[in-house]
């Protein structure tokens, strides 16, 4: 009971979030509204179990990418476009469609495909170990090489942004 | 206890808000923002599927997926900031130099 309460709430703070964001006429609300999307969807990764995601999600997704965000948008000046459409018809259709897609899969994912199961509660876990303990075992085992591969990708990053942005020095 | 449909349902729900926002919007940033909350959903997805089958292995992909996206960002927020710095302008509407 708690727990279907528990989703309910943070499931609407998040669709209404997610809208807030994309409604928003200013880029600073929208990056505000995302980020309380994402501590809604961390509070469901907590009822989850997964309790190590539900953190990482607010320190690294909601706390270093979002604020990332927030300092470019700060940069380029935080301008609202001018509402000149091109095609003044294309914003209430893709919001009509994307109301019929949304009715159509909620509706096949409560009748037709329907996934089977319910999800770990937080006080049925079956293993003494911590969750955390339990992924690093994991993640450190099975999937030591994706694990290594992502540190490479992580340096190739920063490389990438370093270079994109440094200033050309003219050899003469 | 919560079926997990209501989850996938709810994934289904933020992704289709991502796709919208990514379609409508002309502001670059915004766009970024709803390719990252279309992430989000697609994360929500493995996290409630690994909870139904008792296997880590979708929090283990969603760690993964959130440090791609962190890389994922920070590149292309360099390139968003670069292409301002010669456009003046984010509105992807003006992107058009390629055009035949």
């Amino acid at each position: 009971m708690l727990a279907q309460l528990l989703f309910f709430f943070l499931a609407v703070v998040a669709i209404a979030a997610a809208i807030g964001m994309i409604a928003s006429r200013n880029p600073v609300t929208s990056a505000l509204w995302l980020i309380l999307n994402l501590f809604c969807v961390a509070g469901l990764y907590l009822t989850m179990n997964a309790e190590f995601i539900g953190v990482v999600q607010v320190v690294v997704y909601a706390g270093a990418i979002m604020v990332l965000f927030l300092f470019v948008i700060m940069l380029l000046g935080a301008e609202s476009l001018p509402a000149a459409d091109v095609l003044p018809w294309q914003k209430p259709l893709a919001a009509v469609l994307a109301i019929a897609l949304a009715v159509e899969s909620t509706v096949i994912f409560l009748t037709r495909a329907r996934p089977v199961g319910t999800v770990t509660q937080p006080d049925e876990s079956v293993n003494t170990v911590t969750n955390l303990r339990a992924l690093g075992e994991t993640l450190f085992t099975d999937y030591l090489l994706p694990f290594e591969v992502t540190s490479i990708l992580l340096l190739v990053a920063m490389l990438g942004a370093i270079v994109l942005v440094r200033k050309e020095k003219r050899v003469h | 206890m919560v079926p997990v449909n209501y989850y996938i349902i709810l994934s289904a729900i933020l992704f289709t808000i991502g796709v919208v926002g990514v379609l409508t919007h002309r502001n670059a940033l915004i766009i970024f923002m709803s390719i990252e909350l279309m992430l989000n959903a697609a994360n929500l997805a493995f996290v409630a599927f690994g909870s139904v089958i008792r296997s880590f292995s979708g929090q283990i992909f969603v760690f993964f997926v959130i440090a791609v996206a962190a890389a994922e960002v920070a590149v292309g927020l360099a390139l968003i900031v670069e292409i301002f710095k010669s456009k003046r302008s984010i509105d992807v509407d003006q992107m058009s130099s390629l055009k035949g």
